[in-house]
């Protein structure tokens, strides 16, 4: 009731411009503005972090953005990384590969999560318009997944061609004994990540050979756990996403081996970091803001990334690259 | 087929089948009640049964964690407070204003009518294209590059402010309208100015309404993901936004992204989640029957 006689006594001065107004408006307008001042240069101090162990005092904010198909392992690494220096501010974003690039190349963010190489000119130009120099980090490889109801007991092995023919724009495939002659007359419903998916990106360039171009008659969704829920509740589908969600949910799921022109081969532990499982392992990046990196708290974060990163990055059901890369990595920072 | 139609189009008067006509429409409309509360019941049940486990104090004390055991929303839960709490001193203030403006002193004019219509249509443009909007104007000064004032708390309640506010404005002007006219022709006939006339005898009648708007425009506020999104893009942080310039993120966030997690665990914290949402909302709107039915026996003494 208050604010509203103050908000009153403001019109009513406004209106009426008296002197006695124009003195209310000073008396009341003044502390308002000098409040809003205050309120914007408000303080810069930390929070009231408990320093557990007051062994680190390094302090500031690192800025995260990027892939969701990474996030989990920045988010881990971020994790692990407060537990040693609980000082140190770590804001970590989900906005898409292409999203977090976006804040990346004007120099919003300080890492970016990348579950694809930044090729694409827009952002490579851009990022040089604003001066923005970086590393690119290679952490590990995941591999996009082909799976199958667990009833299916007629498809093994998929061919690209066959995955091409089911998928490209122009597909007319809805029975699977359109596929292969031996398939038994079973109608084929499909199921994928929608079109801001990273993971789309990556299946739609390599498989019908351009990024985005793909059929729309598809149960799509940016939930990978509808997917999940989809192919295992239904006899006839077809589906892909990433490996994580295969190995958190192997016992609702048949995944289908892939022939790319050398023999079918099952996404694995073993076969999608050596490079066998192609074309649908991709890699997963960070990319580091060389400007950041100068800063105290960057450093160490990205430090401790490399060091920490195989691990956590296994742990959260990715396979992460080998010893040579990380050095590799850490040779690109030290320059 | 046509034997119905033969006997329903006669005017003999059928009862039998006139009786069973009537008992189908009553159960069709009794079913189309269902409908929606059965609907809302199997989603409560099914939020309270995976969700119920996993709530205890850690849960509400500790920030987000790659680990569900260990994952709480301490970060998301304070910065729906703050974001709650900064929407109302906006909105309040601006909203009421608005309302008794255009309720007691704004002439009848073309210039007015355009302001009403516009404010009606305006609560009901999607909350998305409020999120895009606070990006351009307050993250962002006017859709350039540069910075304005980040990505902060102050950002994302100003954003939903717009958003609630056409809400708080109309549900003001229809409890000030509902003032009698009588109220304000008796306050004047004792001699009071406008003012004191708003004041004495408008408001006091009208504020279990305009409470009622507010809080009910609160808890929509408070439920929104898209806008607060585009604003923060946010979900891990581990500290509790000290003052309204900091980062935040909020429930809706961080509910949308445990649900997206491959480990059906996650999926058991977003209930978990939405419990205390459902708890926050249900607080809100009861607090806004009570304070209703407490100001409206008052004002009828």
């Amino acid at each position: 009731m208050r604010i509203l006689k103050v908000l009153y006594k403001l019109m009513f001065a406004l209106e009426s411009s008296t002197k006695r107004g124009r003195g209310l408006i000073i008396t009341i307008g003044l502390p308002v503005i000098l409040i809003m001042m205050a309120c914007a240069s408000g303080p810069a101090e930390e929070g009231a972090a408990p320093a557990a162990e007051s062994a680190s005092k390094l302090k500031g904010t690192i800025e995260i953005d990027g892939s969701s198909t990474v996030y989990p392992i920045s988010e881990a690494v971020a994790e692990e990384f407060n537990k040693v220096f609980p000082k140190v501010r770590v804001n970590v974003g989900v906005s898409g590969t292409g999203g977090g690039f976006k804040r990346f190349t004007v120099g919003e963010t300080d890492i970016s999560d990348a579950s694809r190489l930044m090729k694409n000119p827009k952002e490579t130009s851009k990022a040089k318009e604003n001066g923005v120099t970086y590393d690119e980090l290679r952490l590990g490889t995941d591999g996009i997944s082909v799976m199958v109801n667990p009833d299916n007991n007629f498809v093994e092995c998929l061919t690209v061609k066959e995955l091409k023919a089911i998928w490209n724009p122009e597909s007319t495939i809805t029975n699977w004994n359109q596929v292969q002659s031996g398939f038994p007359d079973q109608k084929m419903r499909l199921y994928g990540p929608d079109s801001d998916s990273g993971t789309f990106d990556y299946f739609t360039e390599e498989i019908n050979g351009e990024a985005q171009a793909s059929r729309a008659d598809y149960t799509a969704s940016a939930d990978d756990n509808v997917l999940v829920r989809g192919i295992a509740g239904d006899k006839g589908s077809l589906g892909y996403f990433g490996y994580a969600y295969y190995a958190e949910n192997k016992d609702k799921l048949k995944l289908v081996a892939v022939d790319s022109g050398s023999g079918c081969v099952e996404p694995s532990l073993e076969t999608i970091p050596s490079g066998k499982y192609t074309p649908l392992s991709r890699p997963l990046f960070i990319y580091v803001n060389e400007k950041s990196y100068q800063r105290p708290a960057v450093k160490a974060f990205v430090n401790f990334y490399m060091e920490h990163g195989p691990n956590l990055t296994n742990e959260v059901g990715y396979i992460a690259s080998g010893n040579a890369t990380y050095t590799d990595n850490k040779d690109k920072l030290a320059r | 087929m046509n034997k119905d139609k033969f006997i329903t189009g006669n005017i003999n008067p059928n009862r039998r089948l006139r009786k069973i006509i009537g008992a189908c429409v009553y159960l069709l409309f009794l079913l189309s009640t269902c409908v929606g509360i059965i609907g809302l019941a199997l989603l409560i049940f099914d939020v309270l049964k995976e969700g119920i486990p996993w709530i205890n104090w850690q849960f509400l004390t500790d920030f987000p964690s790659r680990d569900p055991k260990e994952a709480g929303l301490l970060s998301a839960l304070f910065g729906t407070i703050w974001l709650m709490f900064l929407t109302a001193l906006f909105t309040v203030p601006i909203g009421v204003g608005a309302a008794i403006y255009l309720e007691e002193y704004a002439p009848r004019n073309l210039l007015t009518r355009i302001i009403e219509i516009n404010v009606s249509n305006l609560a009901g443009v999607p909350s998305i294209v409020y999120g895009l909007l606070g990006i351009g104007i307050f993250v962002y000064r006017f859709g350039s590059d540069e910075m304005f004032l980040d990505r902060v708390l102050m950002a994302g309640a100003l954003t939903l402010s717009l958003l609630v506010l056409p809400i708080v404005i109309l549900a003001s002007r229809e409890s000030i309208r509902a003032v009698p006219d009588s109220y304000r022709q008796g306050a004047y006939a004792m001699g009071a100015d406008k003012w004191q006339v708003i004041k004495g005898a408008v408001l006091p009648s009208a504020f279990s309404g305009i409470l009622t708007g507010t809080i009910l425009a609160m808890s929509r506020a408070i439920g929104e993901a898209a806008p607060v999104i585009a604003i923060t893009a946010l979900v891990y942080i581990t500290y509790i936004p000290a003052h309204p310039f900091e980062r935040f993120t909020v429930l809706p966030i961080q509910i949308f992204n445990w649900v997206a997690r491959p480990q059906d665990d996650f999926r058991s914290l977003a209930a978990a989640g939405i419990i205390v949402l459902l708890v926050i909302l249900l607080t809100m709107n009861a607090i806004a029957v009570f304070l209703r039915n407490k100001y409206q026996t008052r004002s009828e003494e």
